[in-house]
């Protein structure tokens, strides 16, 4: 096994201070909505434990995931994340090139087999041979099976590894496919979104260093401490929704006083992230409350869910197409279905000036809670 | 299978050693470059090859033209929204949708926020390690780079002191003997020049530029809710302004518009005290890098134009980027640029892994056909899923090749300094004039590789510059009490023409030209083509064998150490290459898809 120095030693290496490591801790420990003294444990685990060898590839995609992990943002993380894990392989920001950098990632995996973690932003064509995405002559799949088959466990970044993304969209051309489904039985994690958030990726690398393990997985393979609730839930504008109180239209009064979007097509009721709680690029927003709905971006197949001004009522596929493979879909639709009925009731509470909560509205929020 | 022809100046020659460069890292996608070189290793044939292909074109036919800008914005996280921006563009100009003026400038406050981040993070980033070595700058003497810093510079982080803690961290991590991302790196290379003390003099600016990025896009944040990726609208921006009224904290108000402030000036002041004066510092220690790689920058230039002065005003008088065309070398002529003219812009797909029909050989992006098929050509060593070498003169890319009036051009801020400096723009001129004057050269040494690199400065500078012109554009609307910033009256789909509509949306992206052409029929997209900067830079060679930006530009080149192809990488970063815009194209016919499946082997 690599000598591999600790994470703490390569913070004094690399000119961190004590003070400025515990600040990172408890600033983490918060991130991840971990207990009161967790971050002593964050700070014990990051002192003795090695760090974490991890390599990054990337297939199809649009490095909208890379970027958004050099933006995060708290103080120490560019600097100190990007440093805290042994990043031996990164081709959108390594030095070497060519052969020099496939001998890199061949020497980290035989240097460190069973031990790194394999990152993989974009996905795989499955068509055209393979093809579709070249790497020093070969098909793209050939880099990922040899990372795959030796890591200690894959993380796809965003949703292009975690569910396919847009070149996977309808009629998908190239065959893009997803991580799960070519390597189903490889201890893995999922961080959707269009790119996941920056602090939500490296405190997803935080948690597995500090604890030694794969966080809390929802059923979907999501970290249920990031992907646990809806976005409508967190929504500092929900209290519009649920007084019945919606833009209308574009730039209208109700736009310039920060209205709920739910009428403007907002898929916040449907989509499971953290963006109205740590909000993006160091907390400074997100898309609604800069005006514009949610798009869904985490969510499986959220391109192909009509348009994205279309009201969550008129998602497609409704009630058919309910077999195993498509049962996420069909759950949202029923979550999107629920919702309707509850902004509807929303909305008529709000015409009859605030009377009792009615009987639709309770069904439509225990409907809520069954999803 | 050797070969030799002459073309654009050059003659290019496929014997001697052949050098392959896959992957070349620090970019944006995957692209490879085979190059073949003389006794003297100077090369004399150069290979461009796209390697990826995504079909986001195809995904979008039949789709809401209102949900396009989503779609095309994926195209690349790198320039994240400046294919939205291209592309709303396009949908307006199909349904004659008329955007406000506040609409207007809070899409160029986006569009220049992000060509100065765009252009902040390739220049440290992903060109700054081309040239300048880590490990050197580890044994930089602190007073010695805090008197140069000093020279060149205001910028406060010059103490001795400063660049002894950079120095000490740099060290250590050396010493630790796990470089990281600095990993076989070509540290030592003779190519390198810098003196130690540069050395660490820019390394220190290349940690703080990494700090400083991730603030820079706070801009896009605040308009657009996130960046990468942020939120666009057909008919002007979602974001809405509320300086005074009921519910201003919950959307853009004096806060959010002070916020922006302090990080336009910021950006001024990095602009002018770090990134310029490191740009000209470079150019002195690398002068012959100024007479390197200048390819098709001396031959022939393209630039749409961008960053419409006036709202909804598309004409050379409005855009504060200019559009034009230079060809055969004539700077003194600048040549009109119509991208609805069906003979100005064509592709063609001869050396690329493409059908065409019967007896096309090129075709307007309105009329783009498409059908990928991967065929690499009798002359390739290796196989079909293993190259060792490709064949170029059968077809070799997933990039087509894009020509302006026949000819191969180069597009990039080099390329709209050009246009803008033979079009004698006063601002262009003024700034290009005291670049090369501080240099004490013409200001033909920006056609190089250097060139780029410092073209791509000047513009960063001038984006600041212009984030505050129209930042105060926007303060002195909302005094006027203009706040609107979005036209609805075409928003539902029930008020557009029946039958085919046409629009195309241009802008000018950081590594160049943008260009997105869409058909709009019965209120759904019909079809959609975008041809994008390192298209037109990467493309492979033409019909009649003319040269892409890259190859051109490397002919002639010098390597001092062929195994380590530090010379390739200083040419080809330079362009920036982003290639997951380059080689998304497809179009409306995806039936011609191939569907053999990958054998997994696993």
């Amino acid at each position: 096994m690599a000598h591999l120095e600790t994470t703490a030693e390569m913070l004094r290496n690399r000119g961190i201070s004590r003070r400025d490591f515990l600040k990172f801790c408890a600033i983490t420990s918060v991130a991840l909505g971990l207990g009161p003294g967790s971050d002593m444990v964050m700070a014990q685990a990051l002192s003795t434990k090695p760090r974490l060898p991890v390599l990054w590839i990337n297939g199809l995609s649009c490095s909208c995931c890379t970027e958004s992990f050099l933006r995060t943002a708290h103080p120490l993380a560019t600097d100190i994340i990007l440093s805290m894990i042994a990043l031996d392989y990164q081709d959108t920001i390594m030095a070497a090139a060519g052969e020099q950098a496939t001998a890199a990632y061949d020497e980290a995996i035989s240097k460190y087999k069973g031990q790194y973690i394999l990152a993989v932003e974009g996905n795989t064509p499955m068509n055209g041979q393979g093809m579709y995405c070249i790497d020093g002559g070969r098909p793209f799949l050939d880099k990922l099976t040899r990372g795959v088959e030796n890591a200690r466990a894959v993380v796809a970044w965003g949703t292009c590894a975690s569910w396919g993304c847009v070149q996977a969209a309808n009629p998908n051309p190239t065959g893009a496919t997803p991580l799960h489904k070519l390597f189903p039985n490889k201890p893995q994690l999922k961080v959707p979104g269009c790119p996941a958030i920056p602090e939500v990726m490296s405190a997803i690398l935080a948690y597995i260093i500090t604890y030694d393990r794969l966080p809390a997985l929802d059923s979907q393979g999501r970290p249920a401490m990031f992907y646990g609730k809806r976005v409508h839930d967190q929504c500092y504008r929900r209290a519009h929704f649920d007084a019945g109180e919606f833009v209308e239209c574009w730039d209208d009064e109700g736009a310039r006083s920060g209205l709920c979007l739910y009428k403007m097509g907002c898929k916040g009721p449907t989509t499971y992230n953290a963006c109205p709680s740590t909000r993006w690029n160091n907390g400074v927003s997100f898309p609604i409350q800069s005006g514009h709905g949610c798009i869904g971006c985490a969510e499986q197949n959220f391109w192909d869910q009509g348009s994205f001004y279309d009201r969550i009522t008129t998602i497609p596929h409704f009630g058919t197409n309910a077999t195993a493979e498509t049962v996420g879909v069909a759950a949202v639709a029923a979550v999107a279905a629920g919702v309707a009925v509850h902004g509807v009731a929303s909305m008529v509470r709000h015409a009859r000036g605030s009377a009792p909560e009615t009987g639709a509205a309770s069904a439509a929020d225990n409907n809520d809670s069954n999803n | 299978m050797a070969y030799e022809y002459t073309t654009q100046g050059y003659t290019v020659i496929d014997a001697g050693r052949r050098v392959v460069v896959d992957p070349v890292t620090r970019i944006e996608g995957h692209l490879r470059c085979e190059v073949n070189l003389n006794e003297q290793n100077v090369i004399t044939n150069a290979v461009s090859c796209g390697t990826i292909f995504r079909g986001i074109e195809i995904i979008l036919k039949g789709r809401d033209p209102r949900d396009a800008w989503a779609f095309v914005e994926r195209i690349c996280g790198v320039c994240t929204g400046t294919h939205a921006v291209a592309s709303v563009q396009a949908v307006e100009d199909a349904l004659g949708i008329e955007i406000p003026d506040n609409a207007n400038i809070i899409r160029n406050m986006m569009q220049l926020c992000l060509m100065y981040h765009d252009h902040l993070v390739h220049t440290y980033h992903l060109a700054g390690l081309d040239w300048v070595d880590v490990v050197s700058a580890s044994r930089g003497d602190p007073e010695a780079a805090s008197a140069l810093a000093r020279k060149l510079s205001p910028w406060p982080n010059s103490s001795p002191g400063y660049f002894k803690s950079v120095r000490d961290r740099l060290l250590k991590v050396i010493e630790s003997g796990n470089l990281g991302i600095f990993t076989n790196g070509y540290w030592g290379h003779p190519a390198y020049k810098l003196p130690p003390e540069a050395n660490l003099m820019v390394v220190a600016h290349y940690l703080e530029a990494l700090d400083f990025q991730k603030d820079v896009i706070h801009i896009h944040t605040i308009f657009g809710g996130k960046n990468p990726h942020p939120n666009w609208l057909v008919g002007g921006v979602p974001c809405s302004l509320n300086l005074d009224a009921y519910g201003a904290a919950d959307v853009i108000n004096q806060e959010r518009l002070e916020y922006i402030l302090q990080v336009i000036e910021r950006c001024r002041v990095f602009a002018q005290q770090v990134v310029l004066p490191d740009t000209l510092a470079l150019a002195g220690f690398y002068r012959d890098w100024l007479g390197i790689g200048g390819g098709l920058s001396r031959l022939s230039v393209l630039a749409y134009g961008g960053i419409p002065d006036m709202a909804n005003d598309f004409s050379d008088k409005s855009l504060l980027l200019p559009r034009g065309a230079v060809i055969n070398g004539n700077f003194e002529e600048v040549l009109p640029v119509n991208l609805t003219n069906l003979d100005e812009i064509q592709e063609s797909v001869n050396h690329s892994w493409y059908d065409y029909p019967q007896g096309k050989v090129g075709l307007h992006p309105f009329d783009g056909v498409t059908a990928p098929n991967y065929q690499p050509g009798s002359g390739i060593k290796g196989t079909p899923t293993d190259l060792k070498q490709v064949d170029e003169q059968a077809r070799y890319s997933w990039l087509k090749t894009p020509l302006w009036r026949g000819h191969q051009m180069e597009v990039g801020p080099l390329a709209r300094m050009l246009v803008g400096y033979a079009r004698k723009d006063d601002v262009i001129k003024g700034m290009v004039d005291d670049f090369c004057g501080r240099l004490n050269a013409p200001f033909t040494v920006l056609q190089s590789t250097l060139g780029r690199i410092a073209a791509r400065s000047l513009e960063l500078a001038w984006a600041a510059e212009k984030l505050r012109y129209f930042y105060d554009r926007l303060v002195i609307n909302l005094k006027n009490g203009n706040t609107s910033t979005a036209n609805t009256q075409n928003w539902n789909p029930d008020s557009w023409p029946e039958g085919e509509v046409r629009g195309v949306g241009f802008t000018e992206a950081p590594r160049g030209a943008l260009g997105h052409w869409t058909v709009i029929r019965n209120r759904k997209i019909e079809r959609y083509q975008c041809i994008v900067p390192t298209t037109w830079n990467a493309a492979p060679r033409a019909p009649d064998g003319q040269l892409g930006a890259y190859e051109a530009a490397l002919m002639g080149t010098r390597m001092d150490i062929p195994e380590q192809p530090l010379e390739i990488l200083r040419t080809l970063h330079s362009f920036d290459p982003c290639l997951a815009c380059a080689t998304h194209i497809i179009g409306p016919d995806g039936s011609d898809l191939l569907t053999v499946r990958v054998d997994r082997g696993f």
